[in-house]
């Protein structure tokens, strides 16, 4: 389906999602489930975009079809000017929301795994996981293999792996999920820090107010299933925030314009699945 | 060694022990069985002699070739289909009653199909191992987690570098059942086989000294066949070991 506005995309439009929804077949042949849309939705190249939502309302099947892993059921998504298919453009890095560390390599040869499948010479692949392991602390554990680290550190050793390729758009799934609160306040300064230096885009996806209302330019906000974008928050942050900010009064405006969106939609993601 | 190793050790020697003053007092006649020590000291001496070093070399090929075949081909197989689940479901039960079947009743089809000589032999090894395999492949790749194969593809890997890169290392503990159990079939298959369809070979000269009623070579060749068995399945038990105590497993 090709609208007739995906024809004129501005140059500061990284990527593009116009009139996307997603319906998992049914096995049965059944109506199937209508996860998600329809959802337009434009992140700018370089901005920090946040989506947050009840649980279940398609976050995740969201980050899917932006990628490429799964095709939309109607709509068209767009990176860097071309139409995505069935595969992962080059240039977008993904973590996901479920542990997918590889429990056969150690720390480090699981860092560099992209790197090596793309040919990258050894010398260029040392320097970029040396760094990798030091960004996410974790250089200490460099020779042990995932099964003997925590959930978090096993979730920031795919942080890590998906960070060494230097991708233009990175999507985070729910990236901070197995971190204790004073981690996670951490871990989104240095998500600052990184997004700053290496100027890609950022898709953050998480179910916790504060953290999208503390790192990112804009917010979407989704409704229950099948997840549609409510409205989109401007924060106005300037771009050298960090976690302080929270002590700003601006933030609590923010955190509690979000609740007051969200508290009606996670009722009923709640409700409807009581109820089913 | 642990307790439960001095029990097993204690009940095998115990057993040898055993069977060794049956056969000496006379309980075991001679022509039945013979001691195990002297099993041992006419296996040296067939050793020594280098009388059977070319039966012997020839079962290894013949059990390493069917080993190698089945394991290489009953991965690759099972890694097709697993990715077709409408034929898994569809030839699984074939699969599941497989080992009903009785091979040997076959042979003088194998005979006509693969001549004599060596090729019979390996392909019934082959036979015995292959759907071991398959099966294991199964369950391993059943393991594997979503999010590992939606990385592979976020690193536009296609299904055969998929196969060999991520699902075969994630799998690799659940595949070493297949493995072992590919080595035991093997080496059944290729044993019996041997002593039906070869001139050479272990399973054929266990069989033509029984048909020589020389007994103490039969017994020397079986006890070769045991240690050799044991050997093998120790060092996969060793190697499966450090494979589970790095995963965690
Ligand atoms: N492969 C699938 N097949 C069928 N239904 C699916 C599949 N994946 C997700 N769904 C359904 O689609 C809906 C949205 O799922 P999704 O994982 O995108 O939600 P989410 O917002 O990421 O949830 P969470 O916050 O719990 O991670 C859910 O109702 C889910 O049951
Ligand atoms: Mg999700």
């Amino acid at each position: 389906m090709k609208s007739p506005h995906m024809r004129v995309v501005p140059a500061d439009v990284h990527a593009q999602l116009a009139g996307v929804t997603r319906v998992y077949p049914a096995a049965d042949g059944g109506p199937g489930v209508h996860a998600l849309g329809p959802v337009d939705l434009s992140l700018r190249r370089g901005e920090f975009y946040a989506v947050i939502g009840p649980s279940g309302c398609g976050k995740s099947t969201l980050l899917d079809v932006l990628s490429g892993l799964s095709p939309p059921t109607t709509g068209e998504v767009v990176f860097e000017g071309k139409p995505v298919g069935r595969t992962v453009p080059d240039g977008i890095g993904i973590v996901f929301q479920e542990d997918a560390s590889f429990p056969w390599l150690t720390v480090r040869d699981n860092i560099a795994f992209g790197l090596r499948q793309g040919g990258v010479d050894g010398a260029e692949i040392d320097r970029r996981t040396d760094y990798a392991l030091a960004f996410m602390g974790l250089r200490d554990f460099a020779r042990a293999y995932p099964p003997q680290l925590s959930g978090g550190m096993r979730q920031r050793v795919c942080i890590a792996r998906t960070l060494v390729m230097q991708p233009r758009l990175i999507l985070l799934d729910e990236p901070f999920g197995a971190l204790d609160a004073q981690t996670r306040l951490i871990m989104g300064d240095e998500l600052l820090r990184l997004w700053r230096e290496t100027k890609a885009t950022v898709m953050l996806i998480t179910h916790a107010l504060d953290e999208a209302a503390m790192l990112s330019d804009r917010i979407g906000v989704m409704s229950a299933r099948p997840g549609l974008i409510l409205a989109e928050i401007e924060t106005g942050w300037s771009r050298d925030r960090d976690s302080t900010i929270a002590s700003d009064p601006a933030f609590g405006a923010i955190t509690s314009r979000l609740w007051s969106l969200l508290r009606a939609e996670s009722i009923k993601a709640v409700g409807g699945s009581a109820r089913s | 060694m642990t307790r439960l190793g001095w029990i097993r050790f204690g009940i095998v020697g115990g057993a040898i022990v055993l069977l060794e003053l049956m056969c000496r007092f006379g309980v075991i006649g001679r022509r039945v069985l013979i001691p195990p020590s002297d099993m041992a000291v006419q296996l040296w001496n067939l050793l020594r002699s280098g009388r059977i070093n070319n039966d012997l070399s020839e079962t290894l090929l013949n059990v390493a070739a069917s080993i190698a075949l089945a394991v290489a081909v009953g991965f690759a197989v099972g890694s097709v289909i697993h990715a077709l689940p409408r034929v898994r479901r569809a030839i699984e039960p074939f699969l599941a009653s497989y080992y009903a079947l009785p091979f040997f009743a076959f042979y003088p089809v194998f005979i006509v199909l693969f001549g004599i000589g060596r090729m019979p032999i390996i392909v019934i090894g082959f036979l015995f191992g292959v759907v071991a395999m398959v099966i294991a492949t199964f369950n391993g790749f059943d393991r594997i987690p979503r999010a590992l194969v939606r990385t592979a593809r976020a690193y536009r890997m296609g299904p055969v570098e998929t196969a060999l890169k991520i699902k075969l290392p994630y799998a690799a503990p659940f595949l070493f059942t297949g493995v072992k159990l590919a080595v035991a079939y093997s080496f059944i298959g290729v044993i019996a086989a041997e002593f039906i369809l070869a001139s050479s070979g272990l399973g054929y000269s266990i069989a033509y000294a029984f048909n020589n009623f020389d007994n103490r070579t039969m017994y020397a060749l079986m006890l070769l066949v045991i240690v050799l068995v044991t050997v093998v399945n120790a060092l996969l038990h060793v190697g499966e070991a450090r494979l589970m105590r790095r995963r965690g497993l």
